[in-house]
């Protein structure tokens, strides 16, 4: 068993614009979801406005990367006003029961046939990235060292990628620890005390609707860097596996989503290589290749319950919150 | 017998709470006879016809009924009367099916709760809603109006509401240490106790500087020492200027601070008066012994029947 290439593998996930994709749109739930209380279960829906905004942009209308970055963002501010309108006003879980059909919705409109010609349909769409390679700074040549080694535009896409999870992550410290933030807290612990004290929780929940749905569409548009915008990608199981990256770190925390993750991935990279090579060693005579390829799933599901049986607040969140149940 | 006293026939009957400081009562309220909706010198809120029905059942009827400003107002009457559903409908938590009421002569009706709020008019809950998974300081500071870091993109931009922010924290810790909550400041405030929460509750909204604050049954479920407490609070909002309406269950309490009484039952306005003149009132007796006139209550620890006991005392008092 080849344990250096199934560690060096894993320790690859650590920095790839995938993992600064989760970590993102996670962030984006965070406030959602850690600090506002609000039950978003559409967060793939927000990636995909972000990724097919994104390409479509560049690819249908020409548009620079910048052009083609403000489109996606738009396009999830509407979706966040056309979500937060009817439901903001209601109790918490219609705005789950909108935000998960919502989602299902967009991700439809991009898988008809009837778009085939904008979207590529379920094939999606690929061809987007010359862009964004054109602005890169690195000269041709490979950076970096060990499981770290990669090529000028892998590089750029990391080092892109990164700065924009770090200075997403400190925008949200930033706004959470402001009186802004201590208002939107208060709705999470209890609206209508909040409204008592003039505030008008309405307007605050739609800005932190439209805030953690544009964090989303940006980890969109990192997310369809590396690869193809395909729409079978964006499917609900995306939103959970976002939501166990949140409640892994801590949800009401800005360095949990990030670190969680990390760990998500470097875990289900681990297990992924160690599995497949466990089948093809003969470790697990009663399992197939393909069957081994879901069993990293079912791994990830146990750590993850682990976590969260043992430590329910998650890496980063603070156990007195916990003491209190309501 | 207060809500708290504990069952009937311990060993010490507890002594109902009473404030340390000798009320001032203020009078002269009232214009003409005392009667249900009966205009007042001065009034900062003035209610018209405003009704409320769930299904077929008429919550809240009131025809007219003005509270007086600078003085403390009790709403009593029996469970179910309409007292909380007043409450709501006053404070823009909940819609009523018609009617209109104006708050410092300014039109109330449609008016969302956080601009009712804004104006000057806060309220306080039945069931205590502190924020428990903030700070008891973080709940102060969330009372404080107009904060300049409230706005998403001035939050950005800490220098821009530091120096206000400093203020309102020297004015919450003032407020904190008048209600002695001071020591747990960087508490979560789900760490306090069922009373602490009420004063937190009731020091929270005395954060924006309100004109008139309705505190909806105030002293629920809070032990005798802190009752005290309670009472000398809501008799000091009311020597710094501020007018305070309140429901209560507790009839000592209401005879002991309340400068005027308004009696509902089944929605209606059914008395109103001086607080030792309005228990004498038949429609009063009505409202609360009209239920029970034929039932044994020796026995019963209902609201209901201690509401029935407490009022045959306090008759027996005025004798």
């Amino acid at each position: 068993m080849d344990w250096g290439a199934i560690f060096s593998n894993a320790a690859v996930e650590l920095i790839s614009p995938t993992t600064a994709a989760y970590a993102l749109a996670a962030l984006g739930l965070a406030v959602h979801f850690g600090y506002t209380g609000l039950l978003n279960f559409g967060q793939a829906g927000f990636m995909a406005l972000g990724a097919y905004g994104y390409a479509i942009s560049i690819l249908t209308f020409g548009f620079p990367v910048w052009g083609a970055f403000l489109v996606g963002v738009g396009a999830s501010v509407v979706f966040a006003l056309i979500l937060g309108i009817p439901t903001l006003r209601l109790r918490a879980d219609y705005l789950a029961i909108v935000t998960i059909a919502a989602a299902e919705i967009v991700r439809l409109l991009f898988t008809t046939n009837t778009f085939a010609s904008v979207t590529g349909s379920a094939n999606g769409l690929s061809g987007y990235k010359n862009e964004f390679a054109a602005l890169n700074p690195l000269a041709e040549g490979s950076y970096g060292f060990g499981p770290f080694q990669n090529n000028a535009y892998d590089t750029w896409l990391r080092i892109v990628a990164w700065s924009i999870v770090i200075l997403a992550a400190l925008l949200v410290w930033q706004v959470m620890r402001s009186p802004w933030g201590r208002v939107i807290k208060g709705i999470r612990e209890d609206e209508d005390a909040v409204r008592a004290l003039g505030k008008n929780v309405y307007a605050y929940k739609m800005q932190s609707l439209i805030f953690g749905g544009v964090l989303g569409t940006i980890a969109g548009m990192i997310f369809a860097l590396p690869r193809a915008v395909v729409p079978s990608n964006y499917q609900t199981t995306l939103t959970f596996f976002i939501y166990a990256i949140l409640l892994l770190g801590g949800a009401a925390t800005v360095l949990g989503p990030i670190i969680g993750s990390m760990i998500f991935w470097v875990l289900l990279s681990f297990f992924s290589g160690f599995v497949a090579r466990a089948v093809e060693a003969g470790w697990l005579p009663f399992m197939t290749a393909i069957q081994g390829g879901q069993l990293r799933f079912i791994l990830v599901g146990v750590a993850i319950m682990l976590i969260v049986i043992f430590r329910p607040q998650g890496i980063f969140g603070n156990k007195k919150e916990l003491a209190f149940v309501r | 017998m207060s809500a708290n006293a504990g069952p009937q026939g311990s060993a010490a009957p507890l002594e109902p709470p009473v404030p340390t400081q000798k009320p001032i009562k203020t009078t002269g309220l009232h214009i003409g006879e005392a009667e249900p909706g009966c205009a007042k010198v001065d009034p900062i809120l003035v209610v018209d016809n405003v009704r409320r029905t769930f299904g077929g059942l008429t919550a809240v009827d009131v025809a007219h009924v003005e509270v007086p400003r600078g003085a403390i107002t009790a709403l009593i009457g029996p469970n179910g009367a309409g007292k909380t559903t007043l409450f709501n409908l006053l404070t823009g938590f909940d819609k009523p099916d018609d009617g209109k009421w104006t708050f410092d002569g300014r039109s109330l009706a449609g008016v969302p709760a956080y601009r009712v709020a804004r104006m000057g008019q806060i309220r306080t809950f039945q069931l205590t809603k502190a924020l428990g998974l903030l700070t008891v300081m973080d709940n102060m500071l969330l009372g404080a109006k107009d904060q300049t870091g409230e706005n998403m993109f001035r939050a950005l931009m800490p220098f821009l509401w530091r120096s206000q922010e400093e203020e309102n924290r020297a004015k919450a810790l003032d407020l904190l240490t008048r209600f002695k909550l001071d020591t747990k400041k960087d508490d979560y405030a789900a760490s306090l106790s069922g009373g602490q929460r009420k004063l937190l509750e009731m020091a929270r909204a005395l954060m924006s500087d309100p004109t008139l604050v309705m505190l909806d049954e105030p002293m629920a479920g809070v032990n005798p020492a802190l009752t005290q407490s309670l009472l000398d609070h809501i008799l000091n909002l009311k020597s710094q200027g501020m007018t305070v309406l309140f429901v209560e269950h507790d009839m000592h309490m209401v005879r002991h601070i309340a400068d005027w009484v308004i009696v509902m039952a089944e929605g209606k306005v059914v008395a109103e008066g001086d607080p030792h003149e309005v228990m004498k009132n038949p429609a009063v007796i009505d409202a609360y012994l009209g239920q029970h006139h034929d039932e044994d209550i020796g026995e019963d620890q209902s609201t209901e029947a201690e509401n029935v006991s407490a009022i045959k005392e306090l008759l027996d008092d005025e004798r």
